[in-house]
């Protein structure tokens, strides 16, 4: 047997095999069995969810490795872990411990202000955040094998993880009815490596798996990005910020696979206790955003 | 042929791609009754117990397995640990195939692999028995096999990552994630010879 592995596509193929899913945060060993046991197809390990982030302030870092292989050893399903934008140690450190997946992530206070990690040097692949096209080709082009558009995290208010997706998805549109010459000047204007704008105008879609973040809080958000056209969802502090998370995390997944059937998604939304407070992004100063983190 | 998909989670849609490009006409299957017309179904890839959970949720183990008594079925990876009748772990399993299997057997992410294998038993159906470039993420191995299924494929340590029953396929790896679609080919023979 010859091995003969082209390492970026291992590295993209386990995030199709997350496609439909749900991603949910756990801060603890508990939790992330809550969260299998609710239907997650993978778990972020983290030391606060977004909502206390915000709340606590200073400096979020990289949790505690005793406290991802807690997680690890807990689940069978992928565990994610976060490194600060730019913290390629801490992306070293997480690689060690045997994380499935990285997440890059504007959550965490950026430990670089002009520079992300170069992810091709890893044999883990990274997960990033983007707003836009350009945001997202620039991730590829730094060897992130899957995507998810920021969002505004811990906020439970979903019209920023809205004009993200829409942002991404409606650049992809724009793209693909443009003259073949008008793509050179666009990839200028966006910031994107021309090579891979055209391999995404040629497919149609980003060239890596996609899903939406930031401040799904109900089944019926979480239709929403699947409908807009997201391949799955990642949900942080609505699931265990809200009042009944076991109930709330299976309802999103089924939420999640029934997206375009109104009747089940009135079925799962029955019921569900309190959902998390959350924050009206729209009344939030600018410098408590954490999107416009990422360069 | 109607070839249905398990749409559950996982990758189907590279699934639907594969056969499309065989020219079979393709169906998502969510719930039992979209079972009703179709000639064969794939489960995919994705994590085995999200998918088991929502076949419990949305009553579809039942239906699945009796399907699974008159039509092929082919299990990838996570497909192939729900078409097990042990994983070794409490999660729901259809146990239409006497294997077992053992999830993750490789490792976690950093060891996922691609590599080469001994497809001889695909010259018949598809022309081209030549080596089929295999992906293998955080995959199963197929530990045992019961006295009617056959062996397809094991590494040269020994550990099978495919074999047959019948009308029902379990591959440990993913055809869908290269170009070749030479199993998509032979899983629809299978469909026709039923």
């Amino acid at each position: 047997m010859e091995e003969q592995t082209d390492l970026f596509r291992v590295k993209k193929g386990l995030a199709q095999m997350l496609k439909g899913g749900v991603i949910m945060d756990v801060v603890t060993p508990e939790q992330a069995k809550i969260a299998e046991d609710a239907g997650a197809c993978a778990v972020m390990a983290l030391e606060r969810v977004p909502a206390d982030i915000r709340a606590d302030g200073g400096v979020a870092r990289m949790s505690d490795p005793d406290m991802i292989m807690g997680i690890i050893d807990a689940v069978s399903i992928p565990v994610m872990a976060k490194a600060r934008i730019g913290h390629f140690v801490e992306a070293q450190i997480l690689e060690s411990l045997g994380v499935d997946y990285i997440d890059e992530s504007e959550v965490l206070t950026p430990a670089d202000n002009d520079f992300h990690i170069y992810k091709h040097d890893f044999k883990v692949p990274f997960v990033c955040g983007c707003r836009n096209l350009g945001e997202a080709m620039r991730r590829i082009g730094e060897g992130a094998a899957m995507m998810r558009t920021k969002g505004e995290a811990g906020t439970g208010d979903v019209v920023e993880a809205v004009y993200h997706a829409r942002t991404v998805l409606g650049d992809i549109r724009r793209l693909q009815s443009m003259p073949i010459e008008e793509v050179m000047t666009f990839a200028k204007e966006i910031g994107a490596p021309f090579e891979i704008l055209m391999e995404t105008r040629e497919l149609g879609r980003l060239p890596v798996v996609n899903f939406a973040a930031g401040g799904i809080a109900t089944p019926a958000d979480a239709a929403l990005m699947m409908q807009l056209g997201v391949d799955g969802l990642f949900v942080g502090s609505g699931i265990f910020k809200s009042g009944d998370p076991a109930k709330r995390a299976a309802a999103i997944v089924k939420a999640c696979t029934h997206y375009n059937d109104p009747g089940i998604l009135a079925d799962v939304s029955k019921n569900l206790g309190e959902a998390m407070v959350g924050i009206n992004v729209s009344t939030m100063p600018d410098e408590e955003k954490l999107a416009g983190r990422g360069w | 042929m109607k070839i249905g998909v398990l749409a559950l989670q996982g990758a189907f849609e590279e699934h639907i791609v594969m056969l499309k490009k065989l020219g079979a006409e393709t169906a998502e299957v969510r719930l039992s009754e979209q079972l009703d017309d179709l000639d064969g179904l794939i489960i995919p890839g994705g994590e085995s117990t999200t998918i088991g959970k929502l076949m419990v949720d949305f009553d579809l183990l039942e239906p699945i397995r009796e399907f699974g008594l008159a039509h092929a079925i082919w299990g990838t990876c996570a497909g192939a640990i729900l078409l097990s009748k042990d994983a070794h772990r409490e999660q729901p399993l259809l146990e239409l195939m006497d294997i077992t299997v053992e999830r993750n057997a490789f490792g976690r992410q950093l060891d996922s692999f691609e590599a080469g294998l001994d497809v001889d038993f695909l010259k018949q159906a598809t022309g081209a028995g030549d080596p089929f470039h295999a992906v293998f993420i955080r995959a199963p191995i197929i530990e045992s096999v019961g006295a009617d299924v056959e062996t397809l494929i094991s590494l040269p340590d020994g550990r099978i990552v495919a074999a047959q029953q019948g009308h029902l396929l379990a591959t440990s790896f993913h055809p869908e994630l290269t170009g070749d679609t030479r199993f998509h080919e032979y899983f629809l023979s299978l469909v026709g010879a039923g």
